[in-house]
């Protein structure tokens, strides 16, 4: 009641834009709008977040009260040789990951756009992202097998040696980060084919009038005319990236010789393998330092909120 | 529901919560059903799929004694059981009985989360010399409290393909006398390079065996085996004289610096350089080893006993089961590890709880359990029971009791620190077998084990 009231105050003494509505007058709709989305952010992350950053000064067994001890968790951090390897692990496959799956993605969309609207082949370039990540991952296991799998029976077929792909250390991660881009990159793709569709037609015909050819085209109208959703899309995927887990674990579990041993990996083994919340939290507060400070870059660089098109 | 229980102390890290939505599997626990009409219900967890009908029939038996009791028996896969009992442990609504596992126990004793049964026992009565040697102990406490009673064993057994052992000339019988030893390998080792195949059909004792184009491999494994080495190195470590540790249970300190086992793993992948025994990235990479030994690629593999029935079943082949070779301490070795059944420290009903772990304990239920041939229980009677069970369906189980009969079982250690050991040795082992390391490795890794338990 107390809105509907001063919505005409509020109106009167509103901005120069005379026409605009009342500036709180949906603030009670919107907040209706946001309760849904609210609660489950509080719920499950902002309490677990919070109470996580307070376990990670403590000793917590999960069975047992938590003790506080300080720092000691992140003295211990700084000095345990398996949380930098995890995070180079991570770091090497993000690279891998996100790497090659952002250019086949864009190479995608721009293929969609310039030779075909049909909805049948979008559908089919989204459709391995419609199957379990852990299904995706076991099919792949299964075919990659060195001694069984298909593929390895293809490479003895062109006369190449057999892979063992999970059980290389050096072959082990590729592995798994082709696996993942191959699962990502129809869904990145149609993001990216969406943005290309914002793209005013008119810039191209302007450019092609000045002489562009296709490359000089991609190069000087698509790519910086895109900057806006493609860095979004790589904020997402690249915080999506760092979080890597199932395909690991329902293949190499980390191995061989920590090869694969990424960091959700490793916090996963010291809470639930090892009870060691403490710890593991202490781990998951500098993951979430790091994928902040990612993305906050990320934004910064690539100057997201600014667009080339006015 | 949801993929955790949602109690308020089920609160971990956003990580670990994160990381427990996205293994997604894991979810979708029961719920435990409430007393109703005075009868109580007790809620009973095994991850063995296999051994469900077995314990069906002892909860039939059981409830038919107490009118007041009912069993309600609940399967989780052995990835999410232990994941699954450590959620139900923090929301207070465990099961109130559990099969237990030798490794697993003691962080939940130490926890005050399984109830110490020892002044039950004796007031029951239980003979505890009713079950096999060594069984009791490991549900020994550091407190020496009594945190289970044996149900059942395992060791381990040379699995083999039987039509690939008949074109190599050998008989059954023979494998019994195989023999192993550090320097050449011994009459074991000439077994495994006959069975040995490559692309060319000419076996690894012959000239001109190309070890990188291999067919058959004679002696298969599924990984390192880290710190433990069950189905894979331990039964030869241990007939050569080795212990893992200078006590068990609670050991105060491990011994992989040993020369014994040093020179048993530099023989060990000595057959992965000769072509006997895939690299560890070929054993690791990809399906299990028993599929591989179904499908022809091993024509042995050493394997536990509990997986004696599915080995027998797996097609294509004839598989039989022959024991673990004599080593150089003129006795054959295995490890020796068994279950039990533990009582959850907050069930609402410990009395009926234990009057159900006491029947399962008992003869009359694991004489049951073993006409089932799946499993060889604790109980010594029942033991034999299960060999004969075992015989009618053509495995020949003497190949795991021999060990028993001989005293040549190792148990396996008991310590609240497996965990932890395995984050030091499985990488140090991987990276021995694989040649990325010497087996001298061992030395700084034992020292690193020994912190761990220091503190």
């Amino acid at each position: 009641m107390a809105v509907m009231t001063t919505a005409a105050p509020v109106a009167a003494r509103g901005r120069r834009d005379g026409v605009r509505r009342p500036r709180y007058g949906d603030l009670r709709t919107a907040l209706i709008f946001l309760i849904p989305a609210t609660i489950g952010f509080v719920t499950f992350y902002l309490v677990p977040a919070v109470r996580g950053a307070w376990f990670s000064l403590t000793d917590y067994s999960v069975l047992a009260p938590p003790r506080y001890v300080g720092l000691d968790n992140y003295e211990r951090l700084v000095q345990d040789p398996l949380f930098w390897n995890a995070m180079k692990v991570t770091a090497y496959y993000v690279v891998m990951n996100i790497g090659l799956q952002t250019v086949l993605a864009i190479a995608i969309a721009v293929l969609m756009q310039r030779l075909t609207r049909s909805a049948l082949v979008r559908g089919v370039v989204l459709l391995p992202y419609f199957v379990a990540n852990v299904v995706v991952a076991l099919v792949w296991f299964f075919m990659l097998d060195v001694q069984m799998g298909i593929v390895n029976v293809l490479l003895e077929g062109v006369g190449l040696d057999p892979q063992a792909f999970f059980g290389d250390p050096a072959l082990a991660l590729p592995t798994i980060a082709l696996i993942n881009v191959w699962r990502h990159m129809g869904y990145t793709a149609l993001l990216i084919f969406a943005g290309l569709q914002m793209i005013d037609q008119q810039v191209y015909e302007a450019a092609e009038l000045d002489g562009a050819g296709p490359l000089r085209q991609f190069w000087s109208v698509t790519l910086p005319l895109l900057r806006p959703v493609l860095a979004l899309v790589l904020v997402v995927t690249i915080t999506g990236s760092f979080q890597i887990f199932d395909t690991v674990a329902v293949t190499s579990g980390g191995g061989p010789v920590d090869a694969t041993r990424v960091i959700y990996l490793y916090i996963y083994d010291l809470a639930f393998g090892q009870l060691d919340f403490g710890y593991a939290s202490a781990l998951s507060v500098v993951l979430f330092l790091v994928l902040l400070g990612v993305a906050l870059l990320q934004l910064r660089l690539t100057r997201a909120s600014e667009s080339d098109t006015n | 529901m949801t993929t955790m229980t949602s109690r308020s102390r089920t609160r971990h890290a956003v990580a670990a919560a994160a990381a427990a939505v996205a293994l997604g599997v894991a979810g979708c626990a029961g719920t435990s059903p409430a007393a109703t009409d005075g009868v109580v219900t007790l809620t009973y967890w095994m991850w063995d799929a296999n051994q469900v009908p077995g314990y069906q029939a002892c909860a039939a038996d059981f409830e038919a004694a107490n009118p007041g009791v009912r069993i309600n028996i609940e399967q989780y896969g052995w990835d999410d059981y232990w994941t699954q009992l450590t959620a139900r442990m923090v929301a207070e609504s465990a099961p109130d009985v559990f099969v237990d596992h030798s490794q697993q126990f003691g962080k939940f004793a130490e926890l005050d989360q399984i109830l110490d049964v020892s002044d039950r026992v004796a007031g029951s009565g239980i003979d505890l010399n009713q079950y096999q040697d060594g069984l009791v102990d490991l549900w020994r406490g550091q407190d020496g409290g009594l945190y289970g009673l044996p149900k059942d064993w395992d060791t381990v057994g040379l699995y083999y393909n039987a039509d690939m052992l008949a074109d190599a000339g050998y008989t059954q019988e023979e494998l019994w006398d195989l023999e192993w030893n550090p320097a050449d390998g011994g009459t074991f080792e000439e077994f495994v390079a006959h069975l040995s195949v490559d692309g060319n059909g000419v076996r690894g004792d012959e000239p001109g065996f190309d070890k990188d184009d291999v067919e058959v491999y004679g002696l298969g494994y599924n990984e390192s085996g880290g710190g433990y080495g069950q189905v894979q190195w331990a039964s030869f470590a241990l007939s050569n004289g080795w212990s893992y540790s200078d006590r068990n249970p609670w050991p105060t300190e491990f011994s992989y610096d040993d020369p014994a086992l040093v020179e048993t793993i530099g023989w060990y992948r000595s057959l992965i350089d000769k072509g006997y025994m895939p690299p560890l990235a070929v054993a690791t990479s990809g399906v299990g080893s028993q599929e591989a030994l179904g499908a022809g690629a091993y024509a042995t593999l050493i394997e536990g006993s509990w997986n004696a029935r599915s080995i027998s079943e797996l097609g294509g082949a004839d598989f039989q089961v022959a024991p673990t070779p004599v080593g150089p301490s003129g006795e054959r070795g295995t490890v020796f590890n068994g279950l039990s059944d533990a009582i959850y420290a907050g069930t609402p009903h410990p009395d009926e709880a234990w009057a159900w772990v006491e029947y399962l304990a008992s003869p009359d239920c694991q004489l049951r359990v073993a006409d089932e041939a799946r499993v060889f229980p604790a109980v010594k009677a029942a033991s034999d029971r299960a060999v004969s069970a075992f015989k009618d369906l053509g495995v020949d189980a003497d190949a795991f009791s021999v060990h028993v009969t001989d005293g040549t079982t190792t148990p396996s250690p008991v310590t609240d620190r497996w965990a932890q050991l395995q984050t030091i040795m499985q990488p140090t082992m991987d990276s021995v077998l694989s040649f990325q390391s010497e087996p001298d490795s061992f030395g700084p890794a034992n020292r690193r084990v020994n912190e761990l338990l220091d503190d």
